[in-house]
């Protein structure tokens, strides 16, 4: 399956605003999807019997930079029958930096079980928020931690729990 | 919403019982803190907690150039630094377009270090899974054949564990003179006390009674969860990516990809696991055995040949994403690379480390068993915590 087949069932099933961009520049191709589509989308990938995309391999979230505001999460699919990889995005600009204001994705946790442990990762180092998923809790770092290390304007703290840290 | 956590805790029952299990526990393999529900001795529910050895990989990664990383993932699967910093230099050379630029005996050398510290991986989680049930002795034979691996490798790198050996465009030295000849001696060595760990282990009427039929994880399960690996082969698909992708020279090497057949017990269970992993090893033998086959007559070492020949001075890839995945002995490696195009730095990096997918499926098949077969399952999961937690 192609990347430009995968493209037109796209715009079959769900019509051609589905994909807001496509990114052909680098070795592997992307889509760039819209975000309130994307659980259809990848539901479709997946159920769909000549794509086939049945493996997760990866869910990154990425902060893209502080002048735009720009947040996004890249999917890793891999089918196992056809041995086929393809790389979705989706990307929101987020204005607001109170942390309860996080940017807001869809969860595909109930696409693929194995996103839920990806987006708590997400949620926990990035701070984003996946609606949808049943146990959206930090992960990796500890409950108490405040603050989304693998953010762009993310700042060290100097004190831990009234601590001094000298670096 | 309160969180699939909190209902948990919320719904436990007086009869139920919170137990914690870890991050001390030694059968926990390391840092990990299991919350149990349990009701007298059957397990209700597993609430994983990690994180106590998290060390900001992927933050580390975004304020160093390429080659100061390679260190780095040395101490993610730190049970296979090789393999580790294969899967990196594989994708930054793809980034950089000199992946086939990199002379035939590099990619051998590498394919060589690799497959030998997939042995010593696997020797380790086969040894401490015989201790977690109870065998002393494998444990003891592993960790002696394992010695000799570390051996050789320090011999090559100048490390025991984090070699920090493969670079980017080559190698940090060209093996040492008569590095061949050692590891041909060790594989004649190893063969026969992998027949004996055998009897010891793998037919051993106890530890099946242990292991056979305990933990059965569905391939759909599996797949959904995204194991890979020994687990997902476990379970009886063959599905390895040195066979999928073909990367590296593994398209020129003769192996077969061991699956779980179910012989003893049902395919999937933790038998099945563990006997994937013996198989493993005997194939990354015959994988070594061609690699020193051809390293010491079409591809021998020349006065002249240098590996650093091919070192990129600066390493600013053009302005792209990029995910490389690589089979670790433990499965699915994968780094997903953001380049702008005009630092040594990357924007963003994220490390899909088998062992996270593979602990995520612990709850899963862990409902309805007793507490010890729960020490069996973490066992033939074979997590390494540096690299859950990263």
């Amino acid at each position: 399956m192609t990347f430009e087949a995968v493209k037109e069932i796209l715009i079959h099933k769900f019509g051609s605003e589905v994909i807001v961009a496509e990114e052909t520049s680098g070795l592997q191709s992307a889509l760039v999807i819209q975000p309130d589509s994307i659980v259809d989308v990848c539901l479709e990938l997946r159920n769909n019997d000549k794509t086939y995309f049945d493996f997760l391999s990866c869910l990154s979230g990425v902060d893209y930079g502080n002048e735009e505001n720009k947040f996004g999460v890249v999917y890793h699919l891999a089918s196992i029958p056809y041995k086929t990889q393809l790389v979705l995005k989706v990307v929101k600009i987020h204005i607001g930096s109170a942390a309860a204001n996080m940017p807001f994705f869809k969860s595909v946790s109930t696409v693929w079980r194995t996103a839920e442990w990806h987006e708590r990762e997400a949620f926990d180092l990035l701070g984003l928020y996946f609606e949808g998923n049943p146990d959206l809790r930090r992960i990796l770092l500890p409950d108490d931690w405040e603050g989304y290390p693998l953010r762009k304007n993310y700042q060290t703290p100097a004190f831990y729990k009234g601590i001094k840290v000298d670096y | 919403m309160p969180t699939r956590y909190e209902q948990l805790l919320a719904n436990t029952q007086p009869e139920e019982m919170i137990l914690n299990m870890g991050p001390q526990h030694p059968s926990t393999h390391g840092v990990l803190r299991l919350e149990l529900i349990t009701d007298g001795e059957i397990i209700k529910e597993v609430i994983p907690h990690m994180g106590y050895l998290h060390r900001c990989f992927e933050k580390h990664a975004e304020s160093l150039t390429y080659q100061q990383t390679i260190p780095f993932t040395d101490r993610l699967d730190y049970m296979a630094s090789m393999n580790n910093s294969h899967a990196w230099v594989m994708g930054v050379e793809r980034m950089m377009g000199i992946a086939d630029q990199i002379p035939r005996r590099i990619e051998y050398t590498r394919v060589l270090v690799c497959e030998l510290n997939r042995i010593a991986s696997h020797l380790i989680a086969i040894g401490t899974y015989g201790i977690d049930i109870g065998a002393f002795t494998p444990f003891l034979w592993c960790f002696r054949d394992r010695e000799h691996i570390m051996g050789m490798l320090e011999w090559a790198s100048g490390a025991r564990m984090l070699y920090n050996y493969i670079w980017v465009g080559g190698l940090f030295y060209d093996l040492p003179v008569g590095f061949e000849e050692r590891c041909a001696e060790f594989i004649n060595y190893f063969k026969p006390k992998l027949s004996e760990l055998n009897q010891l282990l793998t037919d051993n009427q106890i530890f099946i009674s242990r292991t056979a039929n305990v933990g059965v994880l569905p391939l759909d399960v599996a797949i959904s969860y995204g194991c890979s690996g020994p687990m997902l082969r476990g379970s009886g698909l063959k599905w390895d990516l040195r066979r999928i992708d073909e990367y590296s020279v593994y398209s020129e090497l003769e192996f077969e990809v061991p699956v779980g057949k179910g012989e003893i017990g049902q395919t999937g269970d933790c038998w099945n696991r563990y006997k994937v992993r013996v198989d493993e090893i005997v194939e990354s033998i015959h994988i070594i055995e061609q690699c020193l086959e051809r390293l010491t007559k079409e591809l021998k070492r020349t006065p002249d040949f240098d590996p650093r020949a091919k070192l990129p001075r600066k390493i600013t890839p053009k302005a792209q994403d990029f995910y490389v995945r690589s089979e670790n002995p433990k499965g699915e490696l994968g780094f997903y690379f953001i380049s702008d195009g005009k630092s040594e730095i990357p924007i963003r990096v994220k490390a899909r480390g088998p062992s996270f997918n593979n602990l995520s499926v612990i709850s899963e098949i862990s409902r309805g068993v007793m507490i010890a077969d729960l020490v069996a399952i973490i066992g033939s999961i074979d997590i390494v915590l540096g690299e859950v937690d990263r």
